[in-house]
């Protein structure tokens, strides 16, 4: 993905021809509007349109869930490690360079064979972005919100999970600034896989609660 | 006057399915990156807080209807219009009618790595002990309060046990209203699924929320 990529700034000034169409006829009405917006924010000397790009950049390219797989992967793989992420998560995600908006402040949640964790957010969409970068529209989406914390089964059966009915589901409504990460079990058929490998098993959803970690055979 | 919040939604019904997506599926339309940047943008100049921007998001009145950007659009819109920092005759226009109004900050390109790696801490030094400890035994407040408030409205009125301290944290309530950080300790609430949602709740279930101090009453 690089919508954000497509809409550069050196455009934004040109007017129309006169015959009619002008050189935003291609875009749509939100285009236009969030369009007017940033230029009126740019001129009052409000937000500096590279940053803006920064920005975008920064979540595109470098602050995603392959943050947050490297931090399971670390956990499955160093005792020491898992000690430390389970007293204070937050010190130990920053160790790995993980800090800052969105997850100030992070408890990480360990999935067992007799309790599943489930992350959400009821209340709008908090999430921790320095982990697995923005969230996706699901997450974001009243389905999901209203139903996680009522019927977090039927919620795992939409993304095709179901767990056996003795496994207690513990859902985490991030309500306040505490952000969670979800390690998920290892899976059986990874001993000898070292932590980029194990790291690849390790998907975002896995890491939310709605997916297991990937099987190295599967 | 009452405050309505349209993004309650916890363990109401009727919404439908939920539609899993693609892990690197970030963006739907080319104007919503540069949404998500300008609320960012904006955010760091100070103009308000994360919670008064959460409070501008819940109260808008077609929020069951927008898209998640388009929340974030309206709620951005309302905001600068408020303070009048962008004002709509500028926003149809294209264009800067008004002078500008002084800010206290401005995020330079620069910065955007060490701001978004500092991000904003909640955490606060307590002077005061703390009320509750883990394994006690509390109950929610019943009543909504007429402004933006974080405690949702299905674990209102409800018993729990508090299982973790989270330390002192600004208090989304009273900074949501502008009325300063007031920072209470704050705790994850674990509640069984059938206090909650009664017989719809499967075995096992418990939910936990963060509630701050003063949403809780010893039980």
């Amino acid at each position: 993905m690089s919508a954000g990529h497509d809409h550069g700034h050196d455009d934004h000034d040109h007017h129309d021809h006169g015959d009619g169409h002008d050189d935003h006829s291609h875009l749509g009405e939100m285009d236009l509007r969030v369009r007017a917006l940033e230029t009126v924010l740019t001129g009052k000397g409000h937000v500096d349109p590279a940053a803006l790009d920064a920005l975008i950049d920064s979540y595109q390219t470098r602050i995603g869930p392959r943050n947050g797989a490297r931090v399971v992967a670390r956990a499955w793989s160093d005792p020491a490690y898992l000690d430390w992420l389970q007293r204070d998560a937050s010190a130990a995600i920053a160790s790995l360079g993980y800090t800052g908006r969105q997850g100030e402040h992070m408890v990480a949640v360990f999935n067992t064979p007799a309790q599943h964790h489930l992350v959400v957010c009821t209340l709008c969409s908090c999430y921790p972005w320095p982990v697995l970068g923005l969230p996706p529209t699901w997450y974001k989406s009243a389905p999901y919100r209203s139903r996680a914390v009522r019927d977090p089964r039927g919620v795992l059966a939409d993304f095709g999970l179901t767990l056996p009915e003795s496994t207690a589901i513990r859902v985490w409504d991030s309500t306040a600034e505490v952000r969670y990460l979800v390690i998920p079990q290892r899976p059986a058929g990874s001993e000898g896989l070292d932590e980029a490998q194990l790291a690849g098993l390790v998907s975002r959803d896995s890491m939310i609660g709605t997916a297991l970690a990937r099987s190295p055979a599967g | 006057m009452a405050y309505t919040t349209q993004a309650d939604l916890g363990g109401r019904t009727g919404f439908g399915a939920v539609t899993p997506q693609a892990e690197g599926e970030l963006f739907h339309a080319g104007w919503e990156p540069r949404v998500l940047a300008l609320t960012l943008a904006m955010g760091a100049t100070r103009a308000w807080n994360i919670d008064q921007s959460r409070a501008a998001r819940e109260t808008l009145s077609d929020y069951a209807h927008l898209s998640y950007y388009r929340i974030w659009l309206a709620a951005l819109t309302r905001l600068l219009a408020e303070r009048g920092l962008a004002l709509p005759d500028e926003l149809a226009a294209g264009q800067v009618l008004h002078p500008p109004l002084a800010l206290p900050r401005r995020l330079a390109a620069a910065d955007v790595p060490a701001t978004l790696a500092r991000g904003s801490p909640t955490l606060r030094d307590g002077a005061e002990p703390p009320r509750f400890a883990p394994g006690d035994a509390v109950r929610t407040c019943a009543d909504p309060p007429p402004h933006h408030t974080r405690l949702p409205g299905y674990a209102r009125g409800k018993v729990g046990r508090v299982e973790r301290r989270h330390g002192v944290h600004v208090f989304a309530d009273s900074h949501a209203q502008g009325l300063g950080e007031q920072p209470q300790w704050l705790y994850s609430v674990v509640f069984d699924g059938a206090a909650l949602f009664g017989a719809d709740a499967r075995p096992g279930l418990t939910v936990a929320i963060d509630a701050w101090q003063s949403y809780l009453e010893p039980a």
